[in-house]
C-alpha cells in the first residue's frame, strides 16, 4: 500500500461559462519517505494537485486514498484532523502570522491542535534549536530575515510530527544561497522518513528530487526516476526528532 | 484549541490593531455609560420623589372629594368634580375616629397679598393647627395656627420665609398685619425656610385657617382633607374608619375617595419608574449602534486576515475553531467596551451626584447588569456572521490572498 494513492483524479473549475480542467484523469502513486518534485509551467495544475494532496482541495472525480484511507468523502472537519496530524505545509510566501512571535508561529499547531501549554513549550524549544532558532524565538516574522522566516515556517509545518511535507515554491522568494539552505533543510527531514512533495519552476531544485513530475494543461506528461538515489547526507543535528 | 489558547489568540488580534480596537471600545463604552447615566438619572429622580413623598409620614390618608366609578389612584381623582363637598363638619368627625390622630382639611386658592405699597400673587392654603406637624413643618418665627374649632375665622395668617423677607424686607413680619384678598390678617408666624419640596415649596404659601379661606374664596367645601393615622400599622384601619364614618354622615353615599400615602407613592414610583425604563430603552440604541460597529470591526478582521485563516486551515484548524476564535474576539471587544463603559458610567453618575447633591442618581443594579449582558449579547450576536463568514472561507482561495 503507497501512502498516497491518487487514481483518475478530475478537478474541474468552473470561470462563468467556461470550464477549466486544471487536473485531467491523475492517477499516482507515493510512497512514504518519497522525495517528489512536481515540475510545469504556470497554469498546469501542479499547484492544484498540491492542495488536493493537502486536503484543501477537493476533486470533482476520481479517489485519494492517504495511508489506505479514503479520504475524498471525509468531512470537512475530518480532514483537518487529518491536516492537523498527518500532512505540513510549506508555503512560498512563508504565511507567518505577522503578530506572533517565531515561537508562537511554530506553535499554532499544537495550541490548534489543543495539545496544553506545558506540553508545548518543551516541543517548541526543541524545534527552535533545530532549525537555529534560538536567539529569534521572541522576534516577529519582520525582524526576521527571509531564510529565518522560512525555517520558522519548516519548524511549524514539521512540529506536528507530520508524514508529509508539502512545499509551494519553498524557495520562490529567497535568494539562491538561502534557498539552498532552505532546499538542504527540507531534504535533511525528507531523509529523515518523512515524505516530501516540491512544487517549484526552478528546474535546479527539482533535479534534487529522486522523482521528478511533469505536468502540462492539468495532466501528468513525463515521470522521471533519478537512478542516483542518495542525496547529500543530513546536515549536523537539523534532522527532523523521529516520531 | 483550548479556551484558554482561544481566549490569548483573539487577545493578540485584537491589541494587534490598537486604534481599531480603542475605538471600538470607546463606541461600546460609550453606549453602556449612557445607560448607566441616564438611569441613574430617572431612578435618582425615582427616589428623590419617593423620598419627598416618605418625608411627608406613611401614615397619611388623603381624603379626596367625588369618586371616579373605576377606583384607585388615576389622573381623575385629582381634579375630579365633586357631587357633594367635603365640609369642616366632616373633618370635625373624622378626628374622633380612635384610629385617627391628626386631621387637616385643606382650602386652596390663589390669592393677591398687599403690605404697604407691595403686592404679591401668592396661594393660600387655610388648613388647622395639624397641618404642622402633619406635613413635617417647622416654623421658624412666632407661632403656627391656633388650635380652634375648624369653623372660626380668625384673622391670622403663616407666611413662608420667601414671602417674609419679600414683603418684609429687613425687618420682622410677626404682629404684622397683611391683606389677602380683601382681608386683613395679622401675621403669627413664618414657617423656617425649607429649602425642598415638589415644586409647591412651603417658602411662598400663606396659611390661614380653613375658615378663614373659605371665607375669602367664598365656599364651604373642601380641597382634601389629610388624615394621620395612629402608626403605619393603623392604616388600613384608619382608611376603614374614615371611609365608615364619612360614608354614614353622607347617607351611605361613598361620593369620596380615600387614597393612602404608599397609593400615591405607589403611582410616583411607577410612573418613574417606567420613565427610567424609557431613558435605558433610549440608550440601549447607542447599544445596538455599537453591536453592528463590533459586527463592522470583525468583519474587516476577517477580510484583513483571509490568509491567515487559510492558514489557519491548512494547520489543520477546524470550522469551529475559527469561529470561536473570532465570536472571542467580538465578545472581547464588547466585554472590554462594555467595562469601560460601565467604569465611565459610574463617574458620569458621580459627576450628577456631584451636581445635584439631592438627587441620589445611582443606577439601578438592573441596569448595569441588562447593560452589560445587552452589550456582551449584542457584541456576540453581531459577531456571529463575521465569525461564519470566516469559518466557511475556502482555504485555497484564502491561502492565495495577501
Amino acid at each position: 500500500m503507497a501512502q498516497i494513492e491518487l487514481e483518475h483524479i478530475d478537478r474541474i473549475f468552473k470561470l462563468g461559462d467556461s470550464e477549466v480542467h486544471a487536473l485531467r484523469d491523475i492517477t499516482l502513486r507515493i510512497e512514504a519517505g518519497e522525495y517528489v518534485a512536481v515540475m510545469g509551467p504556470s497554469g498546469s495544475g501542479k499547484s492544484t494537485l498540491l492542495n488536493l494532496l493537502g486536503l484543501l482541495d477537493r476533486p470533482n472525480a476520481g479517489a485519494y486514498r492517504l495511508e489506505g484511507r479514503d479520504v475524498t468523502t471525509l468531512s470537512a472537519d475530518e480532514q483537518a484532523a487529518v491536516r492537523s496530524a498527518r500532512i505540513g505545509f510549506v508555503f512560498q510566501s512563508f504565511h507567518l502570522v505577522p503578530r506572533l512571535s517565531a515561537a508562537e508561529n511554530i506553535g499554532l499547531p499544537l495550541v490548534l491542535a489543543g495539545v496544553p501549554a506545558a506540553e508545548r513549550a518543551p516541543r517548541v524549544a526543541r524545534a527552535l534549536q533545530d532549525f537555529g532558532l534560538e536567539g529569534r524565538a521572541r522576534h516577529r516574522p519582520d525582524e526576521l530575515s527571509g531564510g529565518q522566516r522560512q525555517r520558522v515556517a519548516i519548524a511549524r509545518a514539521t512540529i506536528m510530527r507530520p508524514a508529509m511535507l508539502l512545499a509551494d515554491e519553498p524557495t520562490g522568494n529567497l535568494d539562491r544561497a538561502t534557498g539552498h539552505e532552505v532546499t538542504a533543510l527540507l531534504e535533511a527531514l525528507n531523509a529523515a522518513g518523512t515524505t516530501l512533495i516540491v512544487v517549484t519552476h526552478d528546474p535546479a531544485m527539482g533535479e534534487r528530487a529522486r522523482r521528478r513530475i511533469l505536468m502540462e494543461d492539468g495532466a501528468i506528461r513525463q515521470e522521471l526516476q533519478a537512478a542516483a538515489a542518495a542525496p547529500e547526507a543530513p546536515g549536523s543535528g537539523s534532522t527532523a526528532p523521529p516520531p | 484549541m483550548t479556551p484558554a489558547d482561544t481566549l490569548r489568540f483573539a487577545t493578540r488580534a485584537a491589541t494587534a490593531w490598537p486604534l481599531r480596537t480603542a475605538l471600538m471600545m470607546l463606541a461600546m463604552s460609550i453606549g453602556v455609560a449612557a445607560v448607566v447615566v441616564l438611569t441613574a438619572l430617572g431612578d435618582g429622580a425615582r427616589r428623590y420623589v419617593v423620598n419627598e413623598f416618605s418625608a411627608l409620614g406613611a401614615s397619611l390618608l388623603i381624603v379626596l372629594p367625588g369618586r371616579t366609578e373605576t377606583g384607585g389612584v388615576n389622573a381623575g381623582s385629582f381634579v375630579s368634580s365633586t357631587p357633594r363637598e367635603l365640609t369642616n363638619a366632616d373633618a370635625a368627625a373624622l378626628l374622633r375616629l380612635s384610629l385617627v390622630q391628626r386631621v387637616a382639611p385643606l382650602a386652596v386658592g390663589n390669592a393677591e397679598i398687599a403690605v404697604g405699597g407691595r403686592l404679591r400673587e401668592a396661594t393660600v392654603v387655610g388648613t388647622s393647627a395639624d397641618f404642622l406637624e402633619l406635613r413635617g413643618l417647622e416654623i421658624g418665627q412666632g407661632s403656627f395656627l391656633p388650635r380652634e374649632d375648624f369653623n372660626r375665622a380668625s384673622a391670622v395668617a403663616v407666611i413662608g420665609d420667601t414671602l417674609r423677607s419679600e414683603l418684609f424686607p429687613g425687618q420682622g413680619a410677626v404682629g404684622r398685619m397683611i391683606r389677602v384678598g380683601d382681608t386683613r390678617l395679622r401675621v403669627i408666624g413664618v414657617l423656617a425656610p425649607s429649602g425642598r419640596g415638589l415644586g409647591m415649596t412651603t417658602d411662598e404659601l400663606v396659611l390661614v385657617p380653613v375658615a378663614t379661606a373659605q371665607a375669602m374664596f367664598d365656599t364651604s367645601g373642601l380641597f382634601r382633607i389629610f388624615v394621620e393615622a395612629r402608626g403605619r400599622e393603623a392604616l388600613p384601619g384608619a382608611q376603614r374608619q374614615v371611609e365608615e364614618r364619612l360614608r354614614a354622615r353622607r347617607d351611605g353615599e361613598l361620593d369620596f375617595t380615600v387614597i393612602t400615602q404608599d397609593a400615591v407613592l405607589g403611582t410616583f414610583d411607577r410612573i418613574l419608574g417606567a420613565l427610567t425604563l424609557g431613558v435605558a430603552g433610549i440608550a440601549a440604541i447607542s447599544l445596538a449602534v455599537a453591536g453592528i460597529l463590533v459586527m463592522n470591526v470583525i468583519l474587516v478582521a476577517v477580510t484583513q486576515r483571509t490568509a491567515e485563516i487559510g492558514l489557519l486551515k491548512a494547520l489543520g484548524a477546524r470550522a469551529g475553531t475559527i469561529r470561536a476564535a473570532f465570536l472571542a474576539e467580538a465578545a472581547l471587544l464588547s466585554v472590554a467596551g462594555a467595562l469601560a463603559g460601565f467604569a465611565l458610567g459610574h463617574v458620569g453618575a458621580w459627576g450628577v451626584r456631584l451636581a445635584f447633591p439631592e438627587l441620589p442618581a445611582w443606577p439601578p443594579d438592573w441596569a448595569v447588569v441588562a447593560a452589560l449582558a445587552t452589550a456582551l449579547g449584542t457584541g456576540v450576536l453581531f459577531g456571529v456572521l463575521p465569525a461564519r463568514r470566516a469559518a466557511r472561507l475556502d482555504p485555497v482561495q484564502a491561502l492565495s490572498r495577501r
